[in-house]
């Protein structure tokens, strides 16, 4: 019954939100108050509804319903009931639901959120998030019913991925999916925009907020999947440009991006067409990604089976989209003209820069991305494209980026220059200088060229962000929380680059065999093979080695790498013990057992490795900690008045 | 009318991603035109000892699974926990295509990862692999022991991928063979 149930509630959020797009948009189109007014209850409804049909499909995981096909397999009774709801959204149609689910989320926040802006502004971006629900809605009940029932019930189910067993899993999709479907508001404010066919600096302080907290959640997101990947895979990397990494970090360097000029657009009433541009792109960039990720065109790790008429579907619904938005967009955007000129050395520049040089990264990215389709395409063959291509090509765009970065925050808007910031800077690059090279050739051994330049940057763009909070601590002036947030992400994005600066050039790895008592040497650090036992989980069993971990005689750590045997699929995970120490990651992998008592590990020793996702986290948590800036709330608290003056006060990033 | 350019921009990626989609592998639709043909005949090194051949042949009148693979092939590392509980079902013995690799790091991989495969054919320079049709891996062949191909999956082969796709096949084909 439950099944059924949550079946139903699916169909009548999809009538609630063809209606809360059909009132949205054509309420303040025809200018019918009623249709208008009736766009909020439609939101609400369909909230309702879509909540529904998630609690029944947890319900059914919870309750181990085995006739319910999705739940069969990807579930099983043996399974720990933290694993059976994370299992909701543990393959193609639960987490489509989970999508759905995240998206009602954000309508009703957007709901609330634009509830003092104009009426039919309001109601339109409503409207536009309306029409994208549908698109899902439609694409799950016809393609992708996750409440499709068994006859007869299954005994028991098959389990969810041993892989997917893990806290990282339960977290990482729905943190990444709410940034992504954070960037449907965006879409949807810009989309509103091109239909009024007006856009002030007002809207970019309204659309600021949103854009800026779906990028922290995208940031999370990615963040906490390359933690999961480093470590539940055993590879030893954190990135590697695998399709579906690629299809989250497309939309993350377009929401980058975004939030850039959208602080131009917001100061200076500049960019407004190409602020529009990058809202709609951010979004539709999601939705391409879900298209290489679900349509079987990419193969991929993460790739969902595909099954005929996915791709179809989800094809239609990009042209249908994003065609309707770049179409609007052509015909609207000529009328946004820019308020004001600038001079070349002036913030605007920088950010334009800056923008430009994002977008490029993507364009790479993407390149990269279709390069095998466009190949199979044009019937070349199969042509693979790995990190020999987006290595080079992302740090040709990067490099200057984080150049122009201590630069940037510090050219004054409008008529450009340093004024007196121009000494403080030079210090500051030569201070950074200094602590670069010193830890390139100091600290570690064998750096390159890369190292040092890239080391010197991280370490410049962070000493250079601190210029401006300490400056105004000492004339007591107090710090807004937006420039506060810009310089916690632009120290993030610091820490995260001298990390990987550090274990991209300075990482020790070997492979070795051992029996017990025997030690081998890697990264300055002995490793020492003292014993192994077998372990018993809830639902498997395995091996753990003990191994002890010492450097120059003194003990560090313990390590126990463990090898697990799940019993329902006979699948076997290896589990990587992972230690810090002083900012490296020791790292020992259990291997094979090669007989007499001898077995392979694998050793890594990685310098700093933890901070790139430390550094990434601070890069979301600033993000998060701007758009508690006063003049959003202020932004609320006034009653609509759509050309009204800025408040006054308050520099922003 | 730069103001059109996303526009045309976004027509041509639509146009890419219908033939990508297109010619996309079709799991549930019949994927390769080698089923129900005889596979092709190798004899190629084995991995592990370049003077030992591996052949196909010498595997007629059993079921087998022939799969591609590469230590190169992101989606094969997935795959693999799931290959060794295949092999260690003992359901079918895994015949492994290691494609486009390096011997040494072949070997290493599997020594870290457990070797799910009965025996490895070698094929460094892709050429076996064109006569099977293989256009990426993994790629997994169930073969008869009348040396037909019945099936081709393509991707890493799932829990639930082998409960629906493999194991009715098998189990269809040897109570029907009686082996």
């Amino acid at each position: 019954m439950i099944p059924e149930l949550g079946q139903f509630a699916l169909i009548l959020a999809l009538l609630l939100a063809v209606l809360q797009a059909f009132f949205g948009i054509a309420g303040p189109a025809l200018g019918r108050e009623r249709w208008t007014a009736a766009v909020v209850p439609a939101v609400a409804g369909q909230f309702v509804m879509v909540s529904t049909a998630m609690g029944c499909l947890m319900a059914a995981f919870i309750g181990n319903d085995f006739s319910v096909r999705y739940v069969a397999e990807n579930s099983n009774s043996a399974l720990p009931l933290f694993y059976r709801i994370a299992g909701v959204w543990g393959a193609h149609s639960g987490s489509l639901l989970l999508w759905i689910f995240l998206l009602a989320c954000w309508t009703v926040a957007a709901a609330i959120g634009t509830a003092r802006l104009p009426r039919n502004f309001a109601a339109r971006v409503l409207g536009v998030l309306g029409t994208i629900s549908i698109g899902f809605l439609l694409y799950t009940l016809i393609t992708s019913n996750p409440f499709v029932r068994l006859d007869p019930p299954w005994a028991d189910g098959l389990g969810l991925n041993p892989i997917l067993q893990d806290p990282g899993l339960a977290v990482h999709p729905p943190v990444l999916y709410t940034g992504y479907v954070g960037l449907a508001v965006a879409f949807a404010f810009a989309g509103a925009a091109l239909l009024e066919g007006r856009l002030d600096r007002e809207w970019a302080r309204w659309t600021r907020p949103w854009a800026t907290s779906a990028w922290a959640f995208l940031t999370c997101g990615i963040t906490l999947g390359s933690w999961w990947a480093y470590y539940t895979l055993g590879w030893g990397g954190f990135w590697f440009w695998d399709p579906v990494e690629n299809a989250s970090f497309m939309p993350w360097l377009m929401g980058t991006a975004l939030i850039h000029s959208l602080a131009v657009t917001e100061k200076r009433g500049l960019f407004k067409s190409w602020t529009l541009l990058l809202a709609v792109l951010g979004f539709s960039l999601s939705l391409i990604g879900t298209f290489l990720v679900r349509s079987g065109v990419l193969i991929s790790v993460h790739s969902f089976v595909a099954s005929p008429g996915r791709g179809e579907f989800i094809l239609t619904f990009l042209v249908i989209m994003i065609g309707a938005a770049l179409a609007l967009y052509a015909w609207r955007a000529p009328q946004m003209q820019s308020e004001a000129g600038f001079e070349l050395s002036a913030r605007e520049s920088f950010l334009l820069f800056n923008n430009i040089l994002l977008v490029t990264a993507c364009g790479t990215v993407f390149a990269g991305e279709m390069a095998p389709i466009i190949s199979l395409a044009l019937h070349l063959g199969k042509l693979s494209v790995g990190p020999p291509y987006f290595n080079p090509t992302f740090l040709v765009s990067m490099l200057p980026l984080l150049a122009l970065l201590p630069l940037g925050i510090h050219a004054r808007w409008k008529r450009g220059g340093l004024g007196e910031r121009g000494r403080t800077l030079l210090i500051t690059l030569a201070a950074a200088a200094l602590i670069g090279c010193a830890v390139a050739f100091g600290v570690f051994t064998g750096a390159g060229i890369l190292s040092p330049v890239s080391m010197t940057l991280g370490a410049w763009i962070i000493l250079a962000s601190l210029i401006d909070p300490i400056d105004r601590l000492r004339r007591r002036i107090a710090v807004p929380r937006a420039v506060l947030g810009m310089t916690v992400a632009h120290i993030g994005l610091g820490v995260f680059v001298i990390a990987m600066t550090a274990v991209q050039g300075f990482t020790a790895e070997q492979d070795v065999a051992l029996t017990r008592g025997m030690s081998a040497r890697d990264g300055g650090y002995t490793f020492q093979f003292e014993r192994i036992k077998p372990v018993h989980g809830p639902n498997y069993g395995g091996a753990e080695a003990k191994i002890l971990v010492t450097r120059n005689g003194h003990p560090v750590t313990v390590m126990y790498p463990q090898k697990r045997t799940y019993w329902v699929q006979h699948m076997v995970t290896t589990h990587s013990a992972i230690d810090l120490n002083g900012g490296s990651n020791i790292l020992v992998a259990l291997g094979q057992d090669l007989g007499d008592g001898r077995w392979s590990f694998r050793l890594q020793v990685r310098p700093l490795v933890l901070y790139i996702w430390i550094g990434a986290l601070i890069m979301a948590a600033g993000g998060l900690l701007a758009i508690t800036d006063r003049r959003y709330r202020l932004a609320e608290a006034r009653e609509a008045a759509p050309d009204g003056p800025l408040p006054a006060g308050g520099s922003s990033p | 009318m730069r103001y059109f350019a996303p526009l045309a921009v976004f027509a041509v990626i639509v146009v890419i991603f219908a033939f990508g989609l297109h010619q996309a592998p079709r799991k549930d639709l019949v994927p390769s035109p080698l089923i129900g043909k005889p596979a092709p005949s190798f004899t190629l090194p084995s991995l592990a000892d370049p003077q030992t051949p591996v052949s196909n042949a010498a595997l007629r009148g059993h079921w087998y699974l022939l799969n591609v693979w590469g230590t190169w092939c992101v989606s094969c590392r997935i795959e693999s926990p799931e290959l060794l509980a295949i092999a260690h079902t003992g359901v079918v013995p895994v015949i492994g295509l290691d494609w486009k690799d390096r011997r040494s790091a072949a070997i290493r991989y599997l020594q870290q990862r457990g070797n799910p495969y009965q025996q490895i054919a070698f094929d460094p320079g892709g050429l076996e692999a064109i006569h099977w049709g293989v256009y990426g891996a993994p790629e997994t062949f169930i073969v008869n022991p009348q040396g037909i191909i019945v099936y081709k999956y393509i991707g890493p082969i799932t829990p639930g991928a082998w409960a629906r796709d493999f194991l009715p096949r098998l189990r269809a084909g040897q109570a029907v063979s009686g082996s």
